[in-house]
């Protein structure tokens, strides 16, 4: 079977290998030397001080303030994940079927709140929710209500603008995926007698699942290290797991009481990853294949 | 750890010091390098303080501005090199920093305009700069000036005093205002009663609509209604109301903070930042600030200057008469060990 043609095709496909690893150092490196070392030197500062200690984790063992805020942060993402997915997927199912000017112009008005900082945003909500905001202003005026509604300085004014920052992160890339399905599909369906729910149902819905996938888990993640929006619009009360770590910045006066705090948050996210991937292969989230 | 007032300002004048570097006398002369906060806050110094004691001494002062100045200052202290002299900060970044080392000790013969200041202004390590109060502020919209609330026993009084409220997410000053309430003296508040504090709080917790994190935070929530009446810094509240804004507050049962200097350990120019240390507080240096900025003299000597117009006295928070109705608050107390646990009761007192 070994033919000469086929021993020089393995050949270029090894150097072909080597040149693709060769193009990706550069991005490689910069990621040991911005994400790897610096991650590693705080885990290490939790650990080592004057000597080996575990006194950070026993800490964020031993006072319940930590679990409270750890629950409330994944209580708070995973419904920050679930709304976007509820309000993203029709975004993105309405921008893959719509002619294609249209498409562009719906995924324009995504990305356009790119443009503006979160913290730009976050003061644009408080005008919006709190007691005398344009919110409340109206509905009193349409005479829908008569007390000013508490839609701000809370956990709820928290979670509207951590969905708004993060809307973009679901709906990308469940229209990337929903792009690359075929329509033949639904109109095969479609020549067997199964109508647009059915179709939509049991074609279009599973094909996009990686989609759904990608962008749940990009929002959830990002949502779980937030700080500008519970610190703005939380009314200090939503004391969210990275508030936690600027404070324990203040309070113990060494970097190692916050970062066990940010070390605890990646093991935990790494052990969500490790037990959902029992389920669902990862790199149909990550990889897209 | 005390970050007291390290937000209390705009931080806008970050690059504030890199002009006023450009400005420097030839470099052999004796020079300093002194840091402050920023933003107008720092300008009003160079102009009151600065600038003069840097004419009257015949020195170079360079300035350099940092919104938290206490990790800086551990880590150039630590490397044994310190480029920074002489720090204005939260007087209790000077209490701490005397404790662990980090700060020169003041022989106060060598400083005799600090040594001329109550000994509740300075430390071994320290002398106070300038004073703020956390005061009571209310919306004159909801409250006329006779029925306005007046006292913290009048800010816990919800039936009386009907309306929204707002205090700062943080124990310093929040604990001190609810003993008030309780009825402690001001003159009597330390040590505090750290557990009657927070009993006393737990009873306006469901009374609080925004407990704030920044001192911008604490002026709009009083300008936009959101709250009708709210503890905040004094330099806050005037500037709404010179906006035209229907605020006031009452330096009564106010809690009296200061940032003071202090002098790094092995600073390039100890000698020379000694002398500055002792002209920056000189009462009539120190009496030019107010005419800058919302801010009170630390020297009570600039009230005897006539620098100040008295309508203006009657607006800083330390002068005599305004000093008499408030608490000093004790920077020794919140370094203590009693005060640190209490700093770290406050995440929990806050989720409950």
């Amino acid at each position: 079977m070994s033919s000469p043609v086929q021993d020089l095709s393995v050949l270029h496909q090894r150097r072909e290998q080597r040149l693709m690893l060769a193009l990706a150092m550069p991005a490689l490196l910069v990621i040991l030397l911005l994400v790897v070392l610096p991650v590693g030197w705080l885990a290490w500062q939790s650990v080592y001080q004057n000597g080996f200690t575990l006194e950070n984790y026993r800490r964020i063992w031993s006072e319940d303030i930590y679990w409270r805020s750890f629950v409330l942060t994944f209580e708070i993402s995973l419904l920050v994940t679930l709304l976007a997915l509820l309000l993203g997927y029709p975004i993105a199912y309405a921008a893959s079927i719509a002619p294609k000017r249209w498409g562009i112009i719906i995924l324009a008005l995504v990305v356009l709140p790119f443009w503006t900082s979160v913290l730009v945003r976050a003061y644009a909500w408080l005008a919006l929710l709190q007691r005398t905001g344009v919110i409340n202003q109206l509905l009193r005026q349409l005479g829908v209500i008569d007390e000013p509604l508490a839609l701000v300085h809370n956990s709820f004014g928290t979670i509207v603008a951590t969905l708004h920052i993060l809307l973009p992160f679901m709906v990308l890339p469940l229209y990337a995926t929903m792009q690359q399905i075929p329509r033949d599909l639904m109109q095969a369906g479609a020549s067997l007698g199964a109508g647009p729910m059915l179709t939509f149902w049991r074609i279009f819905l599973p094909l996009s699942l990686p989609g759904v996938l990608a962008g749940s888990t990009l929002v959830f993640v990002l949502a779980l290290g937030f700080y500008i929006t519970p610190e703005l619009l939380g009314g200090g009360r939503t004391i969210m797991i990275s508030m936690l770590v600027s404070r324990n910045v203040e309070l113990y006066d060494q970097w190692g009481a916050a970062s066990a705090v940010g070390v605890v948050l990646l093991v935990a996210v790494g052990l969500i990853f490790f037990a959902v991937s029992r389920f669902i292969p990862l790199d149909r989230v990550l990889g897209q294949k | 750890m005390m970050i007291a007032s390290c937000c209390r300002r705009a931080l806008l004048g970050v690059s504030f010091g890199a002009f006023a570097t450009l400005s420097a006398l030839p470099a052999h002369a004796d020079q300093i390098t002194f840091v402050s906060q920023g933003g107008a806050y720092q300008k009003a110094q160079t102009i009151a303080i600065l600038d003069p004691s840097a004419k009257k001494l015949g020195i170079t002062i360079n300035q350099d501005s940092i919104p938290d100045a206490w990790p800086a200052i551990k880590s150039q202290v630590a490397s044994g090199k310190p480029t920074w002299d002489v720090v204005d900060v939260p007087t209790g970044y000077c209490l701490r920093g005397g404790e662990q080392g980090l700060l020169e000790k003041l022989d106060f013969s060598k400083l005799p305009n600090g040594a001329a200041m109550p000994e509740a202004y300075r430390s071994p390590y320290s002398v106070a700069y300038e004073f703020y109060s956390s005061v009571l502020a209310y919306s004159q919209k909801k409250f006329s000036a006779e029925a306005a609330p007046n006292s913290w026993a009048d800010f816990w009084d919800v039936k009386k005093f009907p309306g929204r409220r707002a205090l700062r997410n943080h124990p310093i000053a929040t604990l001190e205002a609810a003993l008030m309430a309780d009825g402690v003296a001001p003159d009597k508040l330390y040590p505090l009663d750290v557990d009657r504090a927070f009993k006393k709080l737990e009873e306006i917790k469901p009374n609080i609509t925004v407990w704030w994190t920044s001192g911008a935070q604490s002026a709009q929530l009083l300008n936009d209604g959101e709250v009708d009446m709210v503890m905040a810094w004094n330099g806050r509240v005037s500037a709404l109301t010179k906006e035209g804004a229907k605020v006031a507050y009452t330096y009564n049962q106010g809690i009296l903070q200061s940032t003071s200097l202090c002098i790094l350990k092995d600073a390039p120019n100890l000698a020379t930042a000694v002398r500055f240390l002792n002209e920056a507080v000189d009462p009539v240096h120190q009496a030019n600030l107010p005419l800058h900025i919302d801010y009170g003299p630390a020297n009570p000597k600039a009230f005897d200057t006539g620098v100040i117009k008295p309508e203006r006295v009657a607006q800083l928070p330390s002068a005599p008469e305004n000093a008499a109705k408030q608490a000093l608050m004790s920077y020794a107390w919140w370094s203590s060990p009693a005060g640190e646990a209490a700093e770290k009761r406050w995440v929990g007192f806050m989720q409950k």
